[in-house]
């Protein structure tokens, strides 16, 4: 650590935060000068400042400058209608919408799945707390990691030669062929899925564990002394109670597949028929400079975020 | 807990298959991390022939792998980086994100509601979307390259799923505490400081959790707004350079990606409880 990073630190830490402080001070001192009946309108539009010049200026600008992009042409310059978007929907992007669709279908519901049966078979058990601890580990693991992690569990040799990839020694082991986890474009992009359930499990797991734990026990025991059964009780009963944490946890889910990038670019870098929108619109951005191309391909993976929007903005009506 | 001394007692095959299960999936999860673990003490000769696994009969161990990661792959130099790009960006988030759902869930307003649907919206723009358009403004402003420019995009790209996060806490929030305090004659400012801040950190703890986890494992952003130098580059950068440039051998690839994983799952282990706890309260209750 040298002086500067000190610097660096103070700034951040204390300058910064420090600054935003004074600005509410100021923003006060603004608010009794006005006529007292638009004071609490003009002291919300100056707390608000802040958080509104940041996420506007980090993805609102952005996105609409990228929208007026996308009817460009390569370097951003230029009309050329809707010449991106019927490149988009040509052969060659196909299969990587295919690929979202797979990982949108499978990731969340996985996810869902299997959190939703470990917290409900963990719920009482004495270990409980271990089995989330180990869950939520490769939550706090950054993809860069988690690649080397799965390239030494997917590592792949021919059957019969020594197998140094734990997954391969597995099926070695059990006498079945090996499998080609990350470069046989059948089933590559699932391997990359189960990467991706691998991390996000744990965080389904752990919210869904709380919500059971807060469901009203005496509709459970009301139910049993009808003679339901624990399944029926977890159908009719707990199921019903946990509902909204369901499907925010499910929203979450499907708004990480759809932004999936990461896992892809670490792992295969789109090879071998696993490329993602994302991905796509990374290497159409820096490898083939192709910026109406990539803005068109923004525009479609927003477009077909538009029903989470919408899902979510109900029921943040219905709340209030 | 109440539940555990209800089921404890008897013993019946179905409760023997669900020990079953839950111990088969905590392997599953477990073990991908611990081949990492054993691969990064492990010299390169043996791990170039055999599995992580023949450790465990034939145990050879070394820290080569480890000093290799700091000296050679500029790993010590990175973490020094990660700091500095995440414990800012998480408190700067924390503090801006609280001003705005604040003055959204407890002020009144022209454009309340619509502000909040813009929040909402802006939680699914994915970041590859902002990055053209943002490298020429961040180019003009002398940015690139610097680690404060990684403050600010990280503060604003998670800003509105702040808002989102804690909107609801603060519009659940007790309004007698507020009025209570304003007849005290404490001001705006100083009941949200010394009223809502205090009475808010479970929630505030889980949004800080998840910022701090998100910016240090962040490679996109680092990689591109900081330029590729080696001086400011954090551990994501630094692991993924690493993986590209197997020059190094395996061996200081794991080492690398042990070390940059340490911080957060310190962190996430630690604060697993009030992460919880803040979550629940802010995403749920509503």
């Amino acid at each position: 650590m040298g002086s500067s990073d000190i610097v660096t630190a103070v700034t951040g830490v204390v300058a910064v935060p420090a600054a935003v402080v004074l600005w509410l001070v100021i923003a006060e001192r603004i608010v009794t000068a006005v006529p007292h009946r638009r004071q609490e309108s003009v002291r919300a539009w100056l707390w608000l400042a802040l958080p509104v010049v940041l996420a506007g200026g980090i993805l609102l600008y952005p996105l609409i400058q990228t929208f007026a992009m996308s009817f460009q042409g390569p370097d951003g310059t230029g009309f050329v209608g809707l010449q991106n978007y019927a490149w988009v929907f040509s052969e060659g992007v196909l299969p990587v919408l295919l690929n979202n669709l797979a990982w949108l279908v499978l990731l969340p519901a996985t996810t869902l799945l299997l959190g939703l049966a470990l917290a409900a078979l963990a719920d009482g058990v004495r270990y409980e707390w271990l089995i989330r601890t180990v869950m939520l580990l490769p939550m706090a693991i950054s993809f860069a990691a988690a690649a080397v992690i799965w390239r030494l569990m997917y590592a792949y040799q021919p059957s019969g030669a020594d197998q140094l990839g734990t997954l391969n020694a597995v099926l070695d082991l059990l006498g079945a062929d090996t499998v080609a986890f990350l470069s046989d474009p059948t089933i590559a992009t699932f391997s990359l899925i189960a990467v991706g359930i691998w991390m996000s499990t744990g965080l389904a797991m752990v919210m869904l564990s709380s919500a059971i734990k807060n469901v009203d026990s005496s509709t459970l025991e009301a139910a049993q002394l009808d003679g339901t059964g624990p399944f029926g009780a977890f159908w009719h009963v707990t199921l019903p109670q946990i509902a909204p944490t369901v499907s925010v946890v499910y929203t979450t889910q499907v708004i990480f597949s759809l932004k999936v990038f990461d896992i892809v670019y670490t792992m295969t870098n789109g090879a071998f028929n696993t490329d993602v929108i994302a991905n796509r619109m990374y290497s159409e951005l820096f490898r083939a400079r192709e910026y109406g191309h990539a803005a068109a391909i923004a525009i479609v993976l927003l477009l077909a975020a538009v029903p989470v929007i919408v899902a979510n903005v109900r029921q943040f009506r219905a709340e209030r | 807990m109440l539940t555990t001394s209800r089921r404890r007692r008897a013993f019946s095959p179905r409760r023997a298959l669900v020990h079953v299960v839950l111990v088969a999936v905590a392997i599953m999860w477990v073990v991908p991390i611990a081949g990492l673990l054993v691969y990064s003490f492990r010299t390169g000769n043996d791990s170039a022939v055999t599995g992580w696994w023949t450790a465990f009969v034939d145990p050879l161990f070394t820290l080569r792998n480890y000093a290799d990661a700091i000296d050679v792959g500029g790993l010590g130099r990175s973490l020094v980086n990660s700091l500095l790009i995440t414990v800012p960006t998480t408190v700067i988030t924390v503090l801006v994100s609280a001003i705005g759902a604040y003055a959204l869930a407890r002020m009144r307003f022209r454009g309340r509601v619509t502000l909040l649907l813009f929040a909402v919206a802006l939680i699914v723009v994915p970041p590859q979307l902002t990055l053209v358009p943002l490298l020429r403004v961040f180019r003009e402003l002398g940015l690139i390259g610097q680690i404060p420019g990684v403050w600010i995009y990280q503060v604003g790209f998670v800003v509105p799923f702040g808002i989102y996060l804690l909107y609801g806490f603060f519009r659940a929030f007790p309004e007698e505490i507020i009025e209570a305090a304003s007849l005290d004659g404490a001001g705006t400012v100083r009941t949200f400081f010394q009223m809502v801040i205090p009475t808010s950190v479970p929630v505030l703890a889980a949004l800080a959790i998840m910022q701090f986890m998100w910016s240090w494992n962040d490679l996109l952003i680092p990689l591109l707004f900081l330029g590729g130098s080696a001086s400011v580059a954090p551990a994501t950068v630094q692991v993924a350079g690493l993986v590209q440039s197997t020059g190094g051998g395996l061996g200081i690839v794991t080492a690398g990606a042990v070390l940059a994983m340490a911080v957060p799952v310190v962190v996430a282990l630690a604060l697993q409880r009030s992460f919880i706890r803040g979550i629940l309260g802010g995403a749920v209750k509503g």
